[in-house]
């Protein structure tokens, strides 16, 4: 094989440089993520193909290897570092150019929890995924996620914790939506290493998300449920 | 009596029973010398201890799954058996498996809050959230359950995506042990943390286990 410093991007070919990648996101290399982006937008790429075809299907090869226990968390960190920066580039071109919306999400972790590494590849997966998201950072109380509901009137509202202290939070916001009579205004996704499919019933949320990428498929189900029993 | 198990051989095989009592004690890899050194400081020789290896908390789902196979394997040869982890991370998994198999278990969320009693622990999270905590083993382990787990060898890069959010590193100290201060220490400075030391001793351990040594 190859050494990869003797391969000049700008000289593969628009597959073959899709595939080279995958390979770089894989290997966390975000130079060379950044000038793949840029080799493809100036090759006519549309904002939106470069994500999604580049960045999202090779993160998404990333996720893949998580899950199966091929990958570990650091190499997962330096992808998600190296898919930032090359989505660095594109946001603006894609808010200029325009792409499909899949909806909108409003994502935080709970009071007390300052644990943010899992939402944060959420919100970054949400937003590849043409989810419009609003992250609300760490340690939010339920005032501030109903306030942000309120205001932002999302299609889901996304809760993250990774302490067996701070999941039982998600169930205070819940019970507050229902008080309030908005519960069923909004999909409730929960994810956090501690959680399972139990708790997110027993609390109340419409899923339980193990891990970013069942995040965005179950987003895009619940979403296209949700537009279709408007539209019935 | 007993040897003094390596710390890397509980951390990576854990430590097999002596079968030379009538309660089977199942704990994390991570309690052992403070066990060990309950069971000698208190004659409780009718305590056996298993432990499992402390490398499960890096997956904590692994944990109930192994707790249950120590249950299963050796449970029918003791008149008791009593787990010794608190929920460490399974979400209430290890609680109800416990429940499936008669067995009882240590109350509270971490071994961090019961080396502080947990109701001291719970009454301080509000301020104290953004704590990292380490413990005795933890300091002496904390290479291989911190450092290089996290690839923070391979990638120093990569300590603020993890530690930013933490504002300090407490220190809680089962023994009065300079050397461990020290290096605890030096753990804070390595993660960019202030650092603070509060000697626990084996807080609701010890009462637990005195409790159940009392049956």
């Amino acid at each position: 094989m190859a050494d990869d410093d003797e391969i000049i991007l700008s000289e593969l070919s628009d597959d073959e440089l899709v595939l080279q990648m995958h390979d770089d996101l894989y290997d966390g290399l975000k130079e060379e993520i950044e000038e793949g982006v840029n080799i493809l937008i100036a090759r006519g790429w549309t904002p939106y193909d470069t994500l999604t075809k580049a960045l999202v299907a090779g993160m998404t090869i990333v996720g893949a290897d998580f899950r199966d226990g091929i990958l570990f968390v650091p190499e997962v960190l330096l992808a998600a570092n190296a898919m930032k920066a090359g989505m660095f580039i594109l946001k603006p071109l894609l808010a200029e150019t325009g792409a499909p919306r899949m909806g909108k999400m409003v994502i935080g972790t709970v009071k007390g929890d300052i644990h943010d590494i899992g939402k944060n590849l959420v919100a970054m997966m949400m937003e590849g995924a043409g989810f419009e998201v609003l992250d609300l950072g760490i340690n939010n109380s339920v005032e501030k996620y109903l306030d942000a509901l309120e205001k932002e009137q999302p299609d889901i509202l996304g809760m993250s914790a990774l302490l067996t202290t701070t999941m039982p939070y998600m169930k205070v916001v819940i019970d507050t939506m229902k008080e309030k009579g908005m519960r069923e205004d909004y999909i409730v996704l929960v994810g956090g290493a501690p959680l399972n499919e139990e708790f997110s019933k027993a609390i109340g949320a419409d899923a339980y998300c193990r891990d970013a990428a069942v995040a965005v498929e179950t987003a895009k189900q619940y979403v296209a449920r949700k537009h279709n029993q408007l539209n019935g | 009596m007993a040897l003094t198990p390596e710390d890397d051989h509980l951390t990576e095989e854990g430590l097999a029973p002596l079968q030379d009592g009538r309660v089977l004690l199942i704990a994390c890899g991570a309690l052992a010398h403070e066990i060990l050194a309950l069971k000698a400081a208190n004659g409780w020789t009718h305590l056996d201890l298993q432990c499992l290896p402390a490398k499960l908390h890096l997956w904590p789902d692994r944990i109930v799954t192994a707790v249950e196979e120590a249950v299963l394997e050796r449970g029918a040869d003791y008149a008791g058996v009593f787990v010794v982890y608190a929920d460490c991370g399974t979400g209430g998994l290890l609680q109800k498996k416990c429940r499936e198999l008669g067995v009882e278990m240590v109350e509270g969320p971490h071994c961090y809050s019961f080396y502080e009693g947990n109701e001291v622990f719970a009454a301080k999270a509000e301020d104290e959230f953004t704590a990292f905590y380490l413990t005795d083993f933890l300091v002496r382990q904390f290479d291989a359950f911190v450092w290089k787990p996290m690839g923070l060898d391979r990638h120093p890069e990569l300590r603020d995506m993890y530690f930013g959010n933490y504002t300090k590193l407490v220190y809680q100290a089962q023994l009065d042990d300079p050397a461990l201060d020290t290096k605890a220490r030096d753990c804070a400075a390595r993660l960019g943390l202030a650092y603070e030391r509060r000697l626990t001793g084996y807080g609701d351990l010890a009462t637990t286990l005195s409790r159940v040594a009392s049956r």
